[in-house]
């Protein structure tokens, strides 16, 4: 029989590789689509309220993507987009979105301390901790740049 | 035992068979085969671990039926599943009056319930034992991988874990199909690491129980109407034939993979089906059915298990692989 690194050489030669053209670009249109949207609704704001300035605009965009996100997991539809369009619907905010309420709803059996709550941000924690930890570090190049100046 | 070989000197006998399935799986081939379909996969119930072990019941108690008996005619439950501390068939074991020994060798515990039974009736301990297994897409998935409504694609090398049970009642006389001899693997790992290529860690392990069941008893390929694995899925097969085929062995006319007949190319499972569930469903329907009506007259069956928990994938470990053989013949041929 063909030995553990012989086989392990022939795995990799003839395993199945993902369709790269088709991922990327499916990717790259649903993603644009979900930033057009947001682009679209800040616009909307915009002229709703043409007083509000572009952080403002900015942080009721979020508000709204992210609410999009929630719901249509909620609805049991974002897993469908991202069965379709893989990084396209992740990367955008309302995959993150996506990525707390998902565990928020399949682990209510457990109960809503020990269930909902602990484990909703099973898929997220990492994003917030990296974010979290990269900002502080970010931040302290900034005061020690500001130290030299 | 002749190597790793058991050959059952009073042949125990297939007495019944049953299948029930999920929604997806029904909408696969094989559907005409199956006992029973669920139309909604959480079986009327609050959870799914719930829905998996009402399945497992009913898989039991079909096979108890369809053998015109009663639970008390049945000595042993032998049961498993891919749940944590096998949750799926000790709680289906808890409503149901038949003593119960419980098993886990991942997807292959199928193949080792039915060893363990087998030899019991073999060696006159028992009169009959019902041999089942189950799995259940959505726990399987919570346990394993991600939350279900979670936006992930599947890799090109996954399967989709089969929502299903099957139950084998074994004993030592009725029905035209016995068990006639069985393998008992060895753990095997070849150093596959991705938790979702389970078919390339499992294939080393199912090659090398067929190579030694065929050393064992003296046989060629030719032996067998068939030879079926239990969930290799399409890659995995590949790789058990590209296997066996190092070794000078041609299985590839009489070989079939449960994991592969089960879903259809169109049903958007890149290698097919797997999981606890998978050999026992596709055995105790199609196969079983193939063999009552005479059309296969030997059949080795070969459940293929990961032995993997996502502890030991996080923690880098390889993943070992296991496959036991059972012999089915039917009676003139036994």
């Amino acid at each position: 029989m063909l030995s553990r690194t012989e086989y392990l050489k022939l795995d990799k030669k003839i395993a199945p590789k993902s369709k790269e053209g088709q991922t990327l670009f499916l990717a790259f249109v649903v993603g644009g689509l979900i930033c057009m949207i947001g682009q679209g609704v800040n616009d909307l704001f915009k002229l709703a309220i043409p007083s509000a300035d572009e952080k403002l605009l900015g942080e009721i965009t979020s508000t709204v993507m992210i609410f999009l996100g929630a719901a249509l997991t909620g609805f049991g539809l974002y897993d469908r987009i991202g069965k379709f369009a893989g990084a396209g619907s992740i990367v955008p905010i309302t995959g993150f979105a996506n990525s707390v309420v998902s565990p928020a709803m399949e682990y209510r059996c457990e109960g809503v301390v020990f269930g909902v709550m602990c484990k909703m941000f099973v898929v997220a924690g990492p994003i917030i901790v990296s974010g979290v930890s990269s900002s502080i570090v970010v931040g302290l190049i900034y005061w020690i740049i500001g130290l030299l100046k | 035992m002749t190597g790793q070989t058991i050959f059952f000197k009073n042949k125990p006998r297939v007495i019944a068979g049953y299948s029930i399935v999920g929604p997806k799986e029904a909408a696969g081939p094989l559907d005409p085969y199956f006992h029973k379909r669920l139309r909604k996969d959480d079986f009327g119930q609050k959870s799914y671990e719930k829905a998996e072990c009402k399945l497992h019941m009913s898989a039991i108690s079909g096979a108890i039926i369809a053998a015109g008996l009663a639970p008390k005619d049945v000595d042993v439950n032998i049961g498993g599943d891919l749940l944590n501390q096998i949750i799926t068939s000790s709680f289906s074991a808890r409503e149901l009056d038949i003593p119960f020994v419980g098993m886990y060798s991942a997807c292959s515990t199928f193949g080792q319930a039915l060893i363990v039974g087998a030899a019991l009736i073999d060696g006159g301990y028992i009169s009959r034992a019902a041999c089942s297994t189950s799995s259940h897409f959505s726990t399987a998935e919570r346990q394993y991988r991600y939350p279900l409504e979670l936006g992930t694609q599947m890799t090109p090398t996954s399967q989709w874990t089969v929502t299903g049970a099957g139950c084998t009642l074994l004993g030592k006389e009725g029905g035209n199909v016995c068990v006639e001899s069985a393998t008992v693997g060895k753990v095997v790992d070849f150093g596959v690491s991705d938790a979702n290529n389970m078919g390339a860690a499992m294939a080393p392990a199912a090659a090398k129980t067929v190579l030694q069941h065929l050393k064992d008893t003296g046989r060629d390929v030719s032996y067998y109407d068939y030879i079926v694995t239990g969930d290799l899925g399409v890659y995995g097969s590949r790789l058990f034939l590209e296997l066996l085929q190092s070794d000078g062995v041609n299985a590839a006319e009489k070989h079939k993979d449960c994991g592969e007949m089960i879903f259809d190319k169109k049903q958007r499972c890149p290698q097919g089906g797997s999981g606890a569930g998978c050999s026992s469903v596709v055995f105790n329907s199609y196969f079983l059915h193939q063999m009552r009506a005479g059309s296969v007259k030997r059949l080795l069956l070969v459940p293929t298990g990961a032995l993997l928990s996502k502890l030991s994938s996080l923690q880098g470990e390889t993943i070992p692989g296991i496959a036991n053989a059972v012999s089915f013949a039917v009676e003139d041929v036994c």
